[in-house]
């Protein structure tokens, strides 16, 4: 008994951590729309990929959904004013992101009107064209809502090259305190599976597979109510546990295929979108609505009164904040400021950033929740190792990348990381894995850029170099061709001369 | 057949040339901080000890001994190993310029290794034939280079480590090679 | 006593004749190390290293009189290629990375007078003569040749300011 059960443990694929999800009670409370705030502020990159560049001029007066930044570059989108109202500045603001720096944004002095530009419906999106419905969501500036706010139209355009066959919803929601997506699925079923159907046409894929996590029930009756006609869309419970939402997780777990470790889902035939991304999708393409509110969870023991709020883009999470109901005792004992989730979120240095595209939480944490604690030295407990949803060596790759050694950690494969941080919430030693890993990410992007640099600066010093030996040769030459006429002129005035003479 | 077996096994094991002997302690120090170059520095130490003992039982068995010259040997014997440790160094410049560097001082100190001489030197006080000289020598070497890797590749775990200040970089690499030499003793328990 | 002398002599000789002749076999054209570092700097020549040009540092580095951290536009990239290839163990902690820095003209002080552009090793510096010059951000590598050029000094090094593209997050501190 004793030898099976270790040996059912070593077989299970126990990946991952079972964090307390503090999903309730804010899961449960209804909606709160949120009027306009006085003024909006909105970052010209919400998403991944090049910054939009703003089409509007200081000034300018624009009606709520129309084109204030367009999209620049392959992988980009463009930014549409939440409201009607003036664009007052184009400045730099506090972007939300840990590193505290600012980003451009434009900034939009609301009307109050909120008078909608005139909207391009259409009543039949199952007989547009897969590119037609591509360029509608581009257009749209829909971005992956689950919050890496990856452009949702090149995904799509790319599934119908790469001849996808499964389209994986993700409603997993496996970070704790966020509700977002699960109250969405909860009231807007009905949409978010028109709009599965929608993007299933405009990918070609034939199924659409959509997880949700088994501890939110009400979610999962709603979207099988929603889905009941349609056999293409299935609702697939799947146990809840952190990152089930991470798309090789979710894949793995659906599909039962692994994506390859240098490769993408499309490779293998699947492609991932949120859950909110669909009903965004089906705004998009339906009612030629582009992405101009998102669904945002207000949580944390600081938070007075938790919920989901709907938000224009551009409110500052402030502003959230207060129409939320404040913190509790005006902030007292408040120790973190996370946008996201708590897991991978950004922790931001104060709350005058602005809600953007991917903002899925606004996580106000007290010092109990954030608890914490100086580390201590590695006990090599392989806590890490277990929980490790990429099967990866987090106390060995920590251990090089203290020493500097990144290439060592490469081939252990920090590649691979997905930066989760299971490792960091299991390690007893409370060793910051995970930051490590992020540091050693960037500082490999930061070598790559170096890298493509030097070549550059090669290439402009060779180029200098022969346009020195060519002035040189052609100078060389101009004197040769000056001297060579010189000369003929004199031996031509030469041989003209005793002729004079003679004659 | 199984005398011979044996006599690789006790000269690699039993009677290891460096943890035993303590013989050839230098590279064992020197080049022990990467996987890679202890690698190099072992199949170049294992090239020469092997040549050197082979040539200096012939030196000592068809010149020196027929001609009564025992007290050259010494300097006979570190002529032969320093001209094929030239050899080497020349061979192994040419075929991995890397490897090269990385040896650095350590390759032509090869000659002075006293692993070398004393496996040579040991081979004629045993009255080893020329076969058995070659298996004691290529023996030796074995030993040496699975020392040097092991060493290695704990020192690059050590170096992981966060070692006290007052024990970072040689002192603990002493600790680390003193405890290895006392899990070498347990095969002197072996009984083959 | 003869014999001795005979055998050590015929011996010394013999093994001499045979090394020779090895030599002579295995002779390495050059050393083929600096070639193939030579190839990896930057090719700039800007002299940051302190010596002349990159092949200079790449022979230096080589025979270990300059520390594969000395090239400044390289950074830890080139640092660690350099220290793989040697096989050298690298301590990247002391090459202070104070992030990297280019030459900025200060517009008022410039009077066009071109000198900065003749010695750019990447011609980062664009302008012609009684024109206000201006630098490439992209193309400059941060030699600062150009500053001791300048009769104005309108030339100075800024730090390039980091962006949310370059940010990385720090390293956590030591536990």
């Amino acid at each position: 008994m004793g030898f099976m059960k270790l040996f059912k443990h070593v077989l299970a694929d126990d990946w991952g951590v079972h964090p307390d999800d503090h999903k309730r009670p804010a899961a449960d409370q209804p909606v709160r729309v949120m009027p306009v705030p006085a003024k909006l502020y909105l970052p010209l990159q919400q998403h991944l990929g090049g910054a939009a560049r703003p089409s509007v001029l200081v000034g300018q007066k624009v009606r709520k959904g129309e084109l204030i930044a367009e999209a620049q570059g392959m992988v980009s989108a463009p930014i549409h004013a939440p409201t009607s109202g003036t664009i007052v500045a184009v400045t730099e603001i506090t972007a939300p992101h840990p590193s505290g720096l600012t980003l451009p944004a434009i900034i939009l002095e609301a009307d109050g009107a909120d008078e909608w530009i005139s909207l391009q419906a259409c009543t039949d999106p199952f007989a547009l064209p897969a590119a037609e419905i591509g360029q509608r969501v581009a257009a749209a500036g829909v971005v992956g809502l689950g919050g890496a706010a990856f452009p949702s139209a090149v995904k799509l355009i790319g599934a119908s090259r790469a001849k996808v066959t499964t389209l994986v919803m993700n409603g997993g929601e496996c970070e704790p305190y966020l509700s977002c997506d699960d109250r969405l699925m909860r009231d807007a079923a009905e949409g978010i599976v028109d709009g599965i159907r929608i993007m299933l046409h405009a990918t070609g894929a034939l199924v659409a597979l959509v997880g949700i996590e088994d501890n939110k029930p009400e979610a999962i009756a709603a979207m099988q109510a929603a889905a009941a006609l349609y056999p293409t869309v299935q609702i697939r419970p799947v146990p809840a546990r952190y990152p089930m939402g991470s798309e090789k997780q979710l894949i793995q777990v659906l599909t039962g295929i692994e994506v390859p470790a240098d490769g993408r889902p499309a490779d293998i035939g699947v492609i991932v979108h949120n859950v909110g991304t669909a009903l965004a999708v089906r705004a998009a393409v339906r009612e030629g609505k582009p992405l101009i509110s998102r669904l945002v969870t207000v949580n944390g023991h600081c938070a007075a009164n938790p919920g989901n709020i709907e938000v224009r883009i551009g409110t500052l999470a402030e502003e959230v904040i207060a129409f939320a109901g404040g913190l509790k005792g005006d902030g007292i004992g408040l120790a973190r400021r996370v946008m996201g989730g708590p897991m991978m979120g950004m922790q931001i240095p104060h709350w005058r950033v602005p809600v953007v595209k991917g903002t899925s939480g606004i996580l106000a944490f007290d010092t109990a929740e954030v608890a914490e604690q100086e580390p201590n030295p590695c006990i090599r407990c392989s806590s890490c190792v277990k929980a490790c949803p990429m099967g990866l060596l987090p106390l060995e790759m920590s251990a090089r990348i203290r020493n500097e050694a990144l290439t060592d950690a490469i081939e252990l494969g920090l590649k691979d990381c997905i930066a989760c941080g299971c490792c960091a919430y299991v390690c007893p030693s409370k060793i910051p894995l995970v930051q490590y890993f992020v540091h050693a990410k960037g500082e490999l992007a930061a070598q790559d850029r170096a890298k493509l640099r030097t070549d550059a600066t090669k290439k402009l010093a060779q180029q200098r170099q022969e346009r020195l030996e060519r002035e040189a040769r052609e100078k060389a030459e101009a004197n040769a061709k000056r001297k060579a006429e010189r000369e003929a002129a004199a031996a031509a005035k030469a041989a003209a001369a005793p002729q004079e003479v003679t004659s | 057949m199984s005398e011979f077996l044996l006599l690789l096994l006790s000269t690699a094991l039993v009677n290891n040339v460096v943890l035993i002997k303590f013989l050839g302690l230098c590279p064992v120090m020197g080049v022990s901080k990467s996987m890679d170059s202890a690698f190099g520095m072992g199949l170049a130490t294992t090239f020469v000890i092997t040549l050197a003992a082979g040539a200096s039982w012939m030196l000592d068995n068809w010149l020196l001994q027929p001609l009564g010259l025992g007290y050259l040997r010494i300097l006979t014997f570190i002529l032969v190993i320093a001209a094929v440790v030239q050899f080497t160094e020349m061979f192994i410049k040419k075929s991995s310029p890397g490897l090269y560097q990385s040896l650095g001082i350590y390759l032509p100190l090869i000659t002075t290794n006293c692993a070398v001489l004393g496996v040579a030197l040991l081979n004629v006080e045993q009255k080893f034939s020329l076969f058995k000289s070659l298996l004691y020598g290529f023996g030796s070497a074995l030993g040496f280079t699975l020392v040097l890797l092991i060493f290695a590749g704990l020192r690059e775990r050590v170096a992981l480590a966060r070692v006290p200040t007052a024990f970072a970089g040689a002192p603990i690499a002493f600790v680390t090679i003193s405890l290895l030499a006392l899990a070498f003793m347990g095969f002197s328990g072996l009984n083959v | 006593m003869i014999a001795a002398i005979l055998s050590l002599t015929i011996l010394g000789a013999a093994l001499g004749i045979i090394l020779g002749v090895a030599n002579k076999f295995l002779q390495v054209e050059g050393n083929p190390l600096v070639d193939e570092l030579i190839a990896m700097m930057p090719g700039s020549n800007c002299g940051q290293c302190g010596f002349p040009g990159c092949s200079g540092a790449a022979g230096a580095i080589a025979d270990g009189s300059a520390a594969p951290t000395c090239c400044p536009p390289g950074g830890k990239a080139l640092a660690t290629a350099i220290a793989a290839k040697l096989g050298l163990t690298l301590d990247l902690s002391d090459m202070a990375d104070d992030g990297p820095k280019i030459a900025v003209v200060a517009e008022e002080l410039c009077i066009g007078c071109c000198r900065c552009s003749k010695v750019c090793p990447t011609d980062a510096i664009l302008g012609a003569a009684k024109q206000i010059h201006n630098v490439f951000r992209e193309a400059c590598t941060g030699c600062s040749s150009c500053v001791e050029k300048c009769p104005t000094e309108a030339l100075s090094m800024k730090p390039v300011p980091v962006t949310l593209q370059h940010w990385v997050m720090p390293k956590p501190a030591l536990a």
